[in-house]
């Protein structure tokens, strides 16, 4: 079976090649490069770690669509490239640390923890999903807003203040909405993209709505219907 | 600039798994500077892929746990290797470690009236495990890096530890590739704190840890001036599913599962300790039978509903649906008690190098680890680290500029690529982790060992007929693989002593010949350090 992988190196010319392989039926994605590096070119790179679908090192994208590459079955022609809106480093490793930084942007932990607060089941499942998160990227990289918006803060920055939001234990989560106002919230087209590539099944979008209905009570509102103007009585 | 000091800090700590970030929140809480250096982003650490859950005897399940009980449970697991009072330290702070983890958002799987379930893990007397689902380390570690976000920390990601700078037995800071230039680097710290993680990457093909789990750190303290201990005590995980290595939870067996062999036959106690279920399923392999886990008779509502993980892991990885097929499985290497030798505040024989975490040795599992307590270690002894680090800094300012080990290593970097590379080691590596799992691993004879180690010394001379294909300087994974292969070989040959050292049997060491645990031995530890580079061995405490 044959794959190609889509190469860049900034040394070379062109910078970006597109390398046609042979690969073993019925292994991973990963398996498949780990098997090109270890054997046949040892310049190939990528990033891996855990193998097995949740330390989040080894998202790239196949045929346009972000996958983790230990779990992901190549089928044949299928095109492998690097993640999308973040600078290639080279191959299929991308610079991440602006899109990790949209954490600290966002202001993604607890910011006023109460004392031993009792966390009632329903409670802790309320998040349970947004807590599995694996800070993979896949869900940056599908987001088209970033296409158009280098600055958003993208979803997995927003569904982890989401999670931290909902928690009991956070003392003070008006002060969350602070942070998200600017390239947060109201910036998302909730197109679905990220939903639908995210390998743990957390759904962005949907978080992204909860936030907005809780800066609506925190007083904020959609700056693009401000931009608008009114419907007052001038209408 | 190749030779100068990027940056100098009060602490560095290098790792940033849950024992590095524990340590950089409890010493940035101080108002010390703190960075995190590691080869990889923090979430990504071998931390994520813990499952089971983190000890602590709160004493709020109902069946009598107490901080006593778990000291004693520790002790007793250890075979005479624990220390009393660093499982003392590490069972007493347990509780105040997850009022703090709690304090920080950490999203435990809860009781009715609120307060944190806990669940009951092999060999603990009591629901002492405190866990979120079965993604107990995931959680934990993603909680502890938004936490140190929060608190300041400098984060140094993708920068690969060649050395700790040392002079004097003192720690000055430590070299790194920076991956994303492939420049060698120096950073300057009054006090260093490494927390890099466990060597069981020896394994290479026959363990569940991740590709990068490779004793960087321990091999750098090694050639650094340090000792290790009990390098021999490796954790073999009784089933991993036996193509890829990667973990079928200990809950599929708890949960009924049985194992058998080729032929049908049941030959071990399920519910034994990992030691010996893993002894049980290597015996039947040395004797020519497959290996399965059958969970079928479960059936296939029960597997969805309490095994949904396994059964997707099993039809994905290894092309069998438990609730139809039997599951073939192999015990592999899962977690390494040997590792830098510490005294009681963490710190390493050269001063100002603290160590905690899975690539310390600080006597708390001794010859097998239960369950809970990697993490709990992780937390509660990664913060201790942290906090004496900070003390240890503003008492003994520190500077590297100028030290000679920036230069020699940024000359051993330029060296590598003119290396040869007549002999593959992508070959060697994968050669060196199956001669290991099968003479090295679960048990071991004297011929077997001295096999490898042959093997071993061969593969240390050729390594400068080895080298990289890649030339380049951007993000070499080629020449950080070929490092961390060197770090391997040199903590190979010394585990490789150890285990000949020890004509016993205990614990997680089983000796073929020796199959049982000698009194002689009764808390003898085995120590490995380096002379002039000459590897020496010594087992402390033998009459």
């Amino acid at each position: 079976m044959k794959i190609t992988i889509r190469r860049y190196h900034a040394e070379r010319t062109p910078q970006t090649v597109e390398q046609t392989w042979e690969i073993e039926e019925g292994v991973t994605l990963l398996e498949a490069l780990t098997a090109i590096k270890s054997g046949k070119d040892p310049s190939l790179t990528f990033r891996s770690g855990c193998r097995s679908g949740v330390c989040g090192s080894c998202a790239v994208r196949v045929n346009g669509k972000e996958v983790l590459a230990c779990a992901y079955k190549p089928k044949e022609g299928d095109v492998v490239e690097p993640l999308r809106y973040a600078k290639v480093l080279k191959d299929l490793v991308v610079d991440q640390k602006p899109a990790f930084e949209t954490l600290t942007r966002a202001k993604a932990w607890l910011a006023d923890p109460k004392a031993d607060q009792p966390v009632s089941p329903e409670e802790e499942k309320r998040t349970e999903t947004q807590t599995d998160c694996i800070l993979c990227h896949s869900c940056y990289s599908a987001c088209p807003v970033l296409e158009t918006n280098p600055a958003f803060l993208g979803p997995f920055a927003l569904t982890r203040v989401w999670r931290y939001t909902a928690d009991p234990r956070e003392g003070f989560a008006k002060s969350k909405m602070e942070a998200i106002q600017q390239d947060g919230v109201w910036d998302c087209t909730l197109c679905g993209e990220c939903t639908a590539v995210c390998p743990q099944g957390i759904d962005p979008k949907n978080d992204i709505m909860l936030l907005r209905a809780r800066s609506g009570q925190a007083g904020y509102q959609d700056p693009h219907m401000a931009d608008f103007g009114s419907f007052g009585l001038d209408f | 600039m190749d030779k100068q000091v990027e940056a100098h800090f009060d602490v560095l700590v290098i790792g940033g798994g849950a024992a590095g970030l524990s340590a950089a929140l409890a010493a940035v809480e101080s108002g010390a500077r703190v960075a995190v250096m590691g080869k990889t982003y923090p979430t990504r650490s071998q931390t994520s892929m813990a499952q089971g859950g983190i000890n602590a005897a709160l004493g709020h399940m109902g069946d009598g746990d107490t901080v006593q009980k778990h000291i004693a449970d520790t002790l007793r697991s250890s075979k005479t290797l624990g220390s009393e009072a660093a499982i003392r330290r590490l069972c007493e702070g347990a509780p105040t470690a997850i009022a703090w983890l709690d304090g920080l958002g950490v999203p435990f799987s809860r009781l009715e009236d609120g307060r944190i379930a806990q669940r009951r893990l092999g060999g603990a007397s009591g629901r002492r495990a405190c866990y979120a689902q079965d993604y107990t380390g995931l959680k934990l570690l993603h909680t502890l890096y938004d936490a140190a976000l929060k608190a300041g920390v400098t984060f140094l990601d993708e920068y690969f530890l060649l050395n700790f700078i040392v002079e004097n037995k003192r720690a000055l800071g430590a070299t790194a590739i920076e991956m994303r230039s492939g420049r060698t680097v120096a950073f300057g710290a009054n006090a260093v704190v490494a927390a890099t993680g466990g060597y069981a990457g020896l394994y290479r093909g026959f363990t569940t840890n991740a590709t990068t789990t490779t004793g960087d750190g321990t091999a750098a303290a090694l050639r650094a001036g340090c000792r290790l201990k009990d390098l021999e005590f490796v954790q073999f995980h009784p089933t991993a599913l036996k193509g890829s290595g990667v973990l079928i939870s200990e809950s599929a067996r708890g949960a009924g599962g049985r194992l058998v062999n080729g032929k049908g036959e049941s030959f071990v106690d399920e519910l034994a300790t990992r030691d010996e279920i893993a002894r049980a399923i290597w015996e039947q392999m040395e004797a020519g039978e497959e290996v399965f886990l059958d969970i079928r008779h479960l059936g296939e509502a029960f597997i969805d509903e309490e095994l949904p993980q396994e059964r997707k892991l099993a039809i994905f990885y290894e092309g069998v649906d438990p609730a139809r097929d039997l599951i073939p499985v192999k015990p592999v290497a899962h977690y390494t008690m040997g590792g830098i030798a510490v005294d009681g505040n963490h710190m390493s024989d050269v001063a100002g190098l603290f160590a905690c975490g899975e690539c310390a040795n600080a006597e708390v599992h001794g010859a097998n680890r239960l369950g809970g307590n990697a993490l709990l270690e992780t937390v509660v002894f990664g913060r201790e680290a942290g906090a004496n680090a900070v003390v240890f800094a503003r008492q003994n300012p520190a500077s590297a500029k100028g030290h000679p080990q920036i230069m020699k290593d940024s000359a051993f970097v330029r060296a590598v690529f003119d290396f040869p590379n007549r002999i593959d080691f992508y070959e060697k590596r994968a050669f060196l982790g199956k001669i290991f799992y099968h003479n090295a691993g679960i048990v071991r004879s004297e011929t077997g060992l001295k096999g490898v180690l042959s093997a071993l010394r061969q593969m240390q001379s050729e390594l400068a007929f080895m080298g990289v294909a890649d030339k380049s300087a951007v993000y070499n994974t080629n020449l950080t693989e070929f490092v961390e292969f060197g770090n391997m070989l040199e903590l190979a040959e010394a585990l490789l002593v150890c285990a000949l050292h020890r004509p016993e049997t205990r614990g997680a060491h089983q000796r073929a010949e020796f199959t049982k645990e000698n009194p002689d031995f009764d808390g003898v530890h085995s120590l490995s350090w380096k002379e002039e580079g000459t590897l020496c061995n010594e087992m402390k405490g033998l009459k």
